[in-house]
């Protein structure tokens, strides 16, 4: 990480502690929000909050390996997550989990090498009666065929071009 | 039957605040009595009776307490509450300041699961409304004293959660690991202080009964099992969603009300509750019969109740918090045993013994998860043991 994201990072998490409070129940929302906008929690943003909580940091690390959004690896820029729970799995979600392998190259766990999008598997995601259902960070989508699963990509494609993906590359 | 179909009626006759508005004038043992003498239970699925948790947390000496909506709404086949939040989230609001007013807390907390993200702006700009029109905040409706604000937390995807002491963890910056119970929440809950943990549905039908009284809700349902009744239905059926039934209509009747007739198999409860076969569709959706939080997951002929199983086992494999042995490793040899049984290579002897490690955890493991994760496979071993039993490899694929 160059010293100026360090920086940067650093000066976030002191404003969030501030906003939220610097105490142990303020924790989840802090780390809630380093995921969101960073895509993960890394080791130096669980010390920082460990620092400014006033707790250990092995006390961040178990929380953040706990919870499944929580996560020390980077995220793409678009998380999928396919409902693979009963209702789900019997509307279809074995089709739909192969057309998004095939649409991005990558299985479940991964994230494309441009990383723009990583494919994960979510537990019921409360939309049983329309299922197929998928997350996009944090949009959901429902009766998803294999055709559609296209134009969702297609979508998230659109909204976040190469370009903004060299540049950010290019940065590191 | 008069079922209604497709929608919710309840709330739609009933004005938003009307509720609210009788709960203030009363003092805080009739409100409590009111929801006591109507027979309220916990609609998340325990049936606990919310009269007597209300006033235990009332009673309570120590301040400050807290009011929590368990929004953590994970159950697979359950999706009442994504509506109920969605359409009728006012209520829910309403439940939980008179909920505040009943047991004299100051603060509510919405669990929201990390799932529902989607949900959060809506219910903020809500909370802001009614903040703006004195329904919260300090001396609602002009009352003296009676301060109360509600604030949303998110879930970030762990199942356990729901589950009301994991939930206060989470709350506290903690893993969702449950706690040992006793003390309960309504004695040592958030922060160690006294905490209502009501589930979403609960908190809307508090509302709904101090609006239109105890009777009306009694003169609903069955003796036991007061009320009308959230069921997501969702599966082999024509037409999946919410119902809004009485308590005590049988699973052959909701079947005919959804579209489900001709069912193999009912899993009533989720992947934490049972499964029915159809020589029981007589039985009664109710606290003393089949006991459910409303997730109805309907399979027809076709399906292969093994991988139902082996999807349930599935979920408790990635969803057990580890804590406690009998769920964590209990759980694993489950789904190695539906395995064993999907190659046919389980002797009738091993599928025995499974079954006595499932009846282990129902009765070792630490909290509602770990002590209910072996009821699925093991009704589906009880009920459809020709079907799982000496398969052939080829039917596995």
């Amino acid at each position: 990480m160059l010293a100026t994201e360090q920086r940067e990072l650093g000066d976030d998490i002191v404003s969030l502690a501030d906003r939220h409070g610097r105490n142990r129940s303020a924790l989840m929302p802090i780390l809630q929000e380093i995921q969101r906008k960073y895509r993960h929690i890394s080791d130096y943003a669980m010390q920082e909050v460990a620092r400014l909580l006033d707790i250990h940091p092995v006390e961040v690390y178990s929380v953040v390996t706990f919870y499944a959004f929580l996560k020390e690896k980077e995220l793409g820029r678009f998380v999928i997550r396919l409902c693979q729970t009963i209702s789900c799995d019997m509307d279809g979600k074995d089709k739909v989990a192969r057309q998004l392998r095939n649409e991005l190259g990558v299985d479940f766990g991964q994230t494309t090498p441009d990383g723009r999008f990583t494919l994960e598997w979510a537990n019921c995601l409360g939309m049983c009666d329309q299922g197929p259902a998928m997350l996009v960070n944090d949009q959901v989508f429902t009766r998803v065929s294999p055709e559609k699963v296209h134009d969702i990509l297609e979508g998230c494609r659109r909204v976040f071009s190469p370009h903004t993906a060299m540049m950010k590359e290019g940065g590191h | 039957m008069n079922a209604p179909h497709k929608g919710i009626t309840l709330f739609n006759d009933i004005e938003v605040n009307s509720g609210l508005k009788a709960a203030i004038g009363l003092s805080r043992s009739d409100i409590i009595g009111v929801i006591r003498d109507s027979g309220l239970k916990g609609r998340g699925g325990a049936g606990f009776p919310t009269g007597t948790k209300w006033n235990l947390a009332a009673a309570a000496t120590k301040h400050p307490k807290y009011v929590v909506c368990n929004a953590d709404e994970g159950e697979p086949g359950t999706f009442k509450d994504r509506v109920l939040l969605t359409d009728f989230a006012d209520y829910v609001f309403e439940g939980m300041t008179i909920a505040g007013l009943a047991t004299g807390a100051a603060t509510g907390i919405v669990y929201l699961r990390g799932e529902y993200r989607y949900l959060l702006a809506g219910l903020e700009a809500m909370l802001a409304e009614r903040r703006s029109s004195n329904l919260l905040g300090k001396a609602i409706l002009g009352k003296e004293g009676f301060d109360f604000d509600i604030e949303i937390r998110l879930g970030s995807g762990a199942y356990v959660c729901g589950e009301e002491t994991a939930l206060i963890e989470s709350l506290e910056g903690q893993r969702g690991e449950p706690r040992n119970r006793p003390p309960f929440p309504v004695d040592t809950g958030y922060m160690g202080c006294p905490t209502v943990v009501n589930n979403v549905e609960t908190l809307a039908l508090a509302t709904c009964i101090l609006a239109k009284g105890a009777d009306w809700f009694k003169a609903i349902g069955t003796e036991k099992s007061s009320g009308i009744k959230l069921f997501s239905v969702s599966g082999d059926v024509e037409r999946p969603g919410v119902y809004e039934l009485p308590l005590g209509i049988s699973i052959g009747e909701l079947l005919t009300v959804v579209g489900g007739e001709g069912a193999k198999a009912v899993q009533v409860g989720g992947a934490s509750g049972r499964c029915v076969p159809a020589e029981q569709f007589a039985r009664a959706l109710a606290f003393e019969d089949v006991s459910t939080g409303g997730s109805i997951i309907v399979f027809g002929a076709g399906r292969d109740m093994l991988m139902v199983a082996k999807n349930f086992l599935e979920f408790f494999v990635d969803e057990s918090c580890g804590q406690c042995t009998p769920c964590r490793v209990g759980n694993r040899k489950l789904l190695e045993g539906v395995e064993m049984l999907e190659r046919g290579q389980c002797s009738v002897a091993y599928l025995r013994e499974l079954a006595a490690l499932g009846e282990t955890m129902q009765l070792a493991g630490k909290c509602g998860l770990g002590q209910s994760s072996a009821n699925a496979f093991l009704s589906i071993i009880e009920h459809f043991k020709d079907e799982i039993l000496g398969r052939d490899v080829v039917a596995a694929q």
